[in-house]
C-alpha cells in the first residue's frame, strides 16, 4: 500500500516558528513574496535585508542550511535559463575580466530572477519546513480559501502516493515482461501504461467518492478540527517579517539611499 | 448499538437492478437480517455481491423492488439516516481513507452527521481503540501496512455508530496473521454483521448463516456450516473450499479460534 517515495519537506522540531498558527505564516510568506517580486532589480542592499530576514527567520526556526541547500536545487532550470541573458540580450555592453563581453541589461536581468527565484523559493521551504501539509491546508481554508480546494488539494497529496506506488508496479510489470524502454519508438508501451493509470486513476477517483458518500458526505466538507484563532501578538510577529521587506523595497523603489 | 426493534435490520424484496447501459446485475434478492445477525454473503466473482452490497446505504436505488433499513425504507428523504445506520468498509482502504491523518480521516464520517468539538474527539478514541489502531491517530493513511489500514478503515465505518456493518471482502490482501487480528475485531462488535466475500472459512468463522448469490438472485440461504459442507451446491456456483479443507469436518465453533485481543494492538 504504503508510498513512502515522497520526501517529507517538513523539518520537524519544537521552535515558535513550528508553533505559530498556520495561516498567519501563510500568510507572511505570501506577502513576503510579493515584497521580493516588488524590488528594484539594482537595489542589491534590498535583497541583501530580504535574505537577512530569511535567515533570522531559518535560525530561530532551528532550519539547518543543509536541511533547504539540496532542495534548492529545483531552481536549477530556470538559472540555466538566467545564465544564457548576459550573452544573448541587446544593449550596452562590458567586457568581463577582458575576455567576454556581456550584456549590462541581460546581466541585470539575470540576477533579478536569480536572486527573487532564491529568495521567493527559500521563504517557501522555510513555510513549508516548519509547517505541515496538513496544516497548511488548514491555514488556506482559514484564509478564506474555499474547503473543496483544500480538500481537492489534500486528496492530491494523499494519492500521489498511491498513484506513484501504482506506477511503479505497472512499470515494473512491464520491464518483466522484457520491456527496455531504450528507443524513440519503444515509447508506445510507456503511453499506454500513462493511459492506463489515468483511467485506474479516474477509476479510485470514483471509488473514493463512494466511500464518503457511504460515510455521509453531501458534497461540502466538515470542519474536523477547527483551527485555533491566532492572537494579535502573533499576527504582529510573524507581519513583522513581510513588512520590513516591503519596507526595504518600498525605500529602493523610492530610490532611497542612492 | 442495535436497536431493538421489532422491524428487521435488513429487509431486500425483490431487488432487481440493471447497471446504466443496460447489464442486468441483480434480478430479484429476497433477504431479511434481523437485529444482531451475521450473515455471509458468498458468491463467485461476478455474482452481484458488490452491487447488492451498495444497495443496503442507498449509493444504489433498485430498479424494482424494495430496500428497508430497521423499517426505514430506503428513499432519497431518508439517506441521512440511513447511511448513519448502516455503515460500509469497502474493499480497498486505499478508497476509503482519503484525508490527510488518520484522525481526521475517523473524524470525516462522524463530523458529516454532525458532531463537533469534544464530542467528536472521544468518537474518534473511541473507534481507534475498538480496532486498537489508537498509536496511529497522527500517521498518515499511506504509512500503514495492509493489515493497520484495513482495521482504521474499519474504525472510520465504525465512528458512525452504524447498527449495520457492512464488509466488502475484509480479509484480501491480509497475511495469516492480520486475518485473524481483523476477525478478533470484528467478533468483539455488538452491531449486525454483513460480510460479503468469497473467502469460505472467513465466512464460516465469522457468521453463523451465509447467503449465495448467484446470477443475481439467492440459490441458498442457511447456516454457514451446512452450506459449506454442500460440495456440489458449492461446485455448481463456482466456489470451493480451500485445499486441505474436509466438509465433513466443518464445525463453526471448532474453526473460530479468535486471536488474543492483546495481539491486536501490536504494529508490525
Amino acid at each position: 500500500m504504503g508510498a513512502g517515495h515522497l520526501v517529507p519537506l517538513t523539518v520537524p522540531g519544537p521552535s515558535p516558528v513550528h508553533a505559530a498558527p498556520p495561516q498567519v505564516k501563510v500568510a507572511a510568506a505570501l506577502l513576503f513574496v510579493v515584497a521580493v517580486v516588488c524590488t528594484p532589480r539594482q537595489a542589491v542592499w534590498a535583497f541583501g535585508v530580504h535574505a537577512a530576514l530569511l535567515a533570522a527567520v531559518a535560525v530561530l526556526a532551528r532550519v539547518p542550511a543543509r536541511a533547504l541547500l539540496p532542495r534548492l536545487v529545483i531552481e536549477v532550470p530556470f538559472l540555466a535559463f538566467a545564465l544564457f541573458l548576459p550573452f544573448i540580450a541587446r544593449g550596452e555592453r562590458v567586457e568581463v575580466l577582458g575576455l567576454v563581453s556581456v550584456s549590462v541589461d541581460g546581466s541585470w536581468a539575470a540576477w533579478n530572477i536569480l536572486v527573487k527565484g532564491l529568495l521567493g523559493l527559500t521563504a517557501s521551504l522555510l513555510l513549508v519546513a516548519t509547517t505541515s501539509a496538513d496544516d497548511l491546508l488548514r491555514g488556506l481554508e482559514k484564509l478564506g480559501v474555499p474547503s473543496v480546494i483544500t480538500a481537492i488539494a489534500g486528496s492530491m497529496l494523499r494519492y500521489l502516493g498511491v498513484i506513484d506506488g501504482q506506477m511503479r508496479r505497472m512499470q515494473v510489470a512491464r520491464i518483466s515482461r522484457g520491456h527496455d524502454p531504450r528507443w524513440f519508438w519503444q515509447a508506445r508501451a510507456v503511453a499506454s501504461t500513462i493511459g492506463a493509470l489515468f483511467v485506474r486513476t479516474f477509476e479510485r477517483g470514483e471509488r473514493v467518492h463512494l466511500a464518503m458518500v457511504s460515510r455521509g458526505y453531501t458534497g461540502s466538507m466538515p470542519t474536523i478540527r477547527p483551527l485555533p484563532p491566532a492572537t494579535a501578538a502573533g499576527w504582529a510577529a510573524a507581519l513583522a517579517v513581510p513588512a520590513i521587506a516591503s519596507l526595504a523595497a518600498a525605500s529602493a523603489a523610492a530610490g532611497w539611499p542612492t | 448499538m442495535a436497536h431493538v426493534t421489532a422491524a428487521p435490520a435488513l429487509r431486500l424484496d425483490g431487488v432487481a437492478y440493471a447497471y446504466p447501459g443496460g447489464r442486468q446485475v441483480l434480478y430479484g434478492v429476497d433477504l431479511e437480517v434481523t437485529p444482531g445477525e451475521r450473515v455471509a454473503i458468498l458468491g463467485p466473482n461476478g455474482a452481484g455481491k458488490t452491487t447488492l452490497m451498495l444497495h443496503l446505504n442507498g449509493v444504489l436505488r433498485p430498479g424494482a423492488g424494495t430496500v428497508e433499513v430497521a423499517g426505514l425504507p430506503v428513499i432519497e428523504a431518508n439517506l441521512r439516516e440511513v447511511r448513519r445506520r448502516v455503515g460500509i468498509v469497502f474493499q480497498d482502504p486505499d478508497d476509503q481513507l482519503f484525508m490527510t491523518t488518520v484522525r481526521d480521516d475517523v473524524a470525516f464520517g462522524p463530523a458529516n452527521l454532525g458532531l463537533t468539538g469534544e464530542a467528536l474527539v472521544a468518537r474518534v478514541e473511541r473507534s481507534l481503540d475498538a480496532v486498537g489502531m489508537a498509536h496511529v491517530a497522527d500517521s498518515p493513511p499511506h504509512h500503514l501496512s495492509g493489515g493497520e489500514a484495513r482495521r482504521v478503515a474499519l474504525a472510520t465505518v465504525l465512528a458512525m455508530e452504524p447498527d449495520v456493518l457492512v464488509l466488502d471482502e475484509p480479509s484480501s490482501h491480509l497475511d495469516p496473521l492480520a486475518r485473524s487480528e481483523l476477525a478478533a475485531v470484528l467478533q468483539g462488535l455488538d452491531a449486525t454483521l454483513v460480510v460479503v466475500t468469497h473467502d469460505l472459512p472467513y465466512a464460516l468463522q465469522l457468521c453463523p448463516r451465509s447467503v449465495l448469490l448467484d446470477g443475481g438472485v439467492v440459490v441458498a440461504d442457511g447456516p454457514t456450516g451446512e452450506l459449506l459442507a454442500d460440495t456440489d451446491l458449492l461446485r455448481a456456483h463456482r466456489l470451493e473450499l480451500p485445499y486441505g479443507f474436509d466438509p465433513r469436518t466443518l464445525n463453526p465453533r471448532t474453526a473460530s479460534t479468535p486471536a488474543s485481543p492483546s495481539s491486536a494492538g501490536e504494529r508490525r
